[in-house]
């Protein structure tokens, strides 16, 4: 199972352990790992509400993992995302990749998360001292998916 | 006896959308000429008030039919389940 939308916590030892169990072509794993901050743009976070959009998340969140297994020689990927009502410290999302050698699994790695936050139908609300708002998207972050283009014809 | 399903859209509102139009989902018959992402769009528009303020040309919104992100000229048929949220925020 690639990919888990989950309100429960995670257990990244275990995750990792699980993914390359009885693998031994495995030889390198590379794990992201996003938690939530108590700070964001000089408001103090006290709670976060992640909400998704069911069906729609897990089956964006495989067609990123699809992408990736087809794009570099990896072993296999997977991402779980929590959902629900999350405080400081605590652990968001798990981005793993397992290959043969540690270029293709980085890659890989950075590529699903850049792109999980650009297109994984996943939203935060924060609530702080001065009430709650929705987190607005970042331009930085599409910077950051975009960097994984495939230049569709030659540059001017 | 026609299955009432069918012949509907199924509107999906999400994140801060569902907070501003105060609803999470609805089913509508679909307006003669409402075939688009596009023109669905702008037809919820003019319900005005919120729908109005969210849906401006300009603001950022995303659409998604039967699970898949769509362009403005993606087509939408009786059946349809039809999403609109604002830009992803996980991660």
């Amino acid at each position: 199972m690639p990919v888990r939308v989950q309100a429960e916590d995670f257990d990244v030892a275990r995750e990792l352990d699980a993914l390359r169990a009885g693998d031994r072509s495995v030889g390198a794993v590379a794990a992201f790992i996003g938690t939530v901050r108590d700070v964001n743009e000089n408001a103090h976070v006290a709670t976060m509400t992640l909400e998704h959009y069911p069906g729609m998340t897990e089956k964006a969140l495989a067609a990123i993992v699809d992408a990736a297994k087809s794009r570099w020689n990896i072993v296999d990927a997977l991402v779980i995302h929590r959902v629900g009502a999350l405080k400081p410290a605590d652990q968001i999302v798990l981005v793993g990749v397992t290959s043969a050698h540690r270029g293709e699994a980085f890659a890989a790695c950075e590529f699903i998360i850049d792109y999980l936050k650009t297109r994984a139908p996943l939203w935060k609300k924060e609530h702080t001292g001065e009430g709650a708002r929705w987190v607005e998207a970042r331009a930085t972050d599409d910077d950051a998916a975009a960097r994984w283009q495939v230049p569709t014809e030659p540059a001017a | 006896m026609r299955d009432a399903a069918a012949d509907t859209l199924t509107l999906v509102y999400l994140a801060r959308l569902r907070e501003a139009f105060g609803v999470g989902s609805e089913r509508i018959l679909p307006p003669a000429g409402i075939d688009t992402v596009a023109a669905l769009r702008a037809w919820l528009a003019a319900r005005g008030g919120a729908w109005a303020a969210e849906l401006a040309p300009g603001r950022a919104v995303r659409i998604a039919v039967n699970h898949d992100l769509a362009e403005p000229d993606t087509r939408v048929r009786a059946g349809d389940e039809v999403a609109l949220f604002p830009p992803v925020t996980g991660g």
